[in-house]
């Protein structure tokens, strides 16, 4: 049993040392994750089309995630075995992504192709 | 522990970058030793969950590139009719908006958590869990408004048949996590004024809680992105 009261950093000092962050910080983050959001949704007010849509839409959805996983679930300060443990397998996820694409091209042009355009 | 060993040890302790993690995933012992346990099972937990969510928006992504009927115009399917006129995607802003905001409360939370306030900490972490509730019930309300608009899994009135599938499954799935994130908020927050984690002289739980929320919020930012606006 550690001590009920004081000394917070007396149960094992490594996991929790870099979480004493500023309040500010927080707020900053908070702050940003809103004028982010405001601004994808401003892509879909202002019926921004094509290109400049989905780049934008990512661009914003990476700030988004990036802010999300680095400061909010502090992993900025988490030990590099356990950021690489977690954030390198989901890259795997971009092969399927790539599978998927073939697949999907293939099924289309068969339902153009071969059934009329039927759903 | 002999003299050799105990020096090994100390000077894995304090290495840096690559050589960190050749020491903790070489030398046969647990690799996140230096992580509460708690924690490290969270992120597991979490990763195979992004495996998951992954799963359902590249079957999404499939479905929608090999469709041949035109997919329904998102911005117009969750537009809502505010004093006479028609704002698009409003309800799905407002949904995001206040996920984003309960992720807010609940960064403070553990941040509070961590500095032993235990009252600022269970208030934070209602309020999370009343933002993550008006979540789920702004979920439903737009559940009932598409099935009444003749939404099904199998077909619907705006165009691809594969859009309510694709929609009932992602939401679903995201809004039950959001559904048992709810539930382990009262929980943990009940405890943390009990005073609970004040005796176990440890509030990582409240750390390990807020990593899900956080993770649930995450899911949306990509769902957002990628089913209603793209």
């Amino acid at each position: 049993m550690h001590d009920v009261s004081g000394e917070p950093q007396a149960v094992p000092a490594a996991h929790d040392e870099g979480q004493h962050h500023p309040i500010g910080l927080y707020l900053k983050v908070w702050g940003w994750l809103f004028v982010l959001s405001a601004m994808s949704y401003a892509v879909d007010y202002f019926q921004v089309q094509g290109i400049t849509r989905w780049t934008l839409i990512i661009v914003f959805m990476l700030l988004k995630a990036g802010l999300i996983v680095s400061i909010f679930m502090h992993m900025a300060w988490e030990r590099l075995s356990l950021i690489y443990a977690i954030l390198v397998p989901p890259l795997v996820l971009l092969v399927l992504v790539r599978i998927m694409i073939v697949e999907s091209n293939y099924t289309f042009w068969t339902r153009a192709i071969f059934f009329g355009g039927g759903g | 522990m002999s003299q050799v060993t105990k020096e090994r040890n100390e000077t894995e302790e304090n290495a840096q970058g690559w050589r960190a993690i050749v020491a903790d995933w070489s030398t046969d012992r647990e690799v996140f030793r230096h992580t509460h346990w708690g924690k490290a099972m969270m992120w597991i937990f979490l990763l195979s969950d992004t495996f998951i969510f992954s799963s359902f928006l590249i079957s999404y992504m499939t479905m929608r590139a090999s469709a041949t009927m035109a997919w329904p115009d998102t911005a117009e399917v969750f537009a809502l009719t505010i004093g006479g006129q028609s704002i698009p995607l409003i309800l799905i802003a407002i949904m995001t908006f206040v996920l984003i905001s309960s992720s807010g409360t609940m960064a403070l939370a553990v941040n509070y958590g961590y500095r032993r306030n235990r009252k600022v900490t269970a208030a934070l972490m209602f309020a999370t869990a009343l933002l993550g509730a008006a979540f789920v019930g702004m979920q439903a309300f737009e559940w009932t408004k598409l099935i009444e608009e003749g939404v099904r899994p199998w077909s619907n009135p705006m165009g691809a048949p594969q859009f309510g599938a694709s929609f009932f499954m992602i939401t679903g799935f995201h809004g039950l996590h959001v559904t048992c994130g709810v539930i382990m908020l009262l929980i943990v927050a009940t405890l943390v004024l009990r005073g609970h984690y004040d005796r176990a002289g440890d509030y990582s739980a409240v750390e390990i809680a807020g990593l899900y929320w956080h993770f649930v919020d995450l899911v949306w930012v990509f769902i957002f992105a990628f089913f209603y606006l793209w």
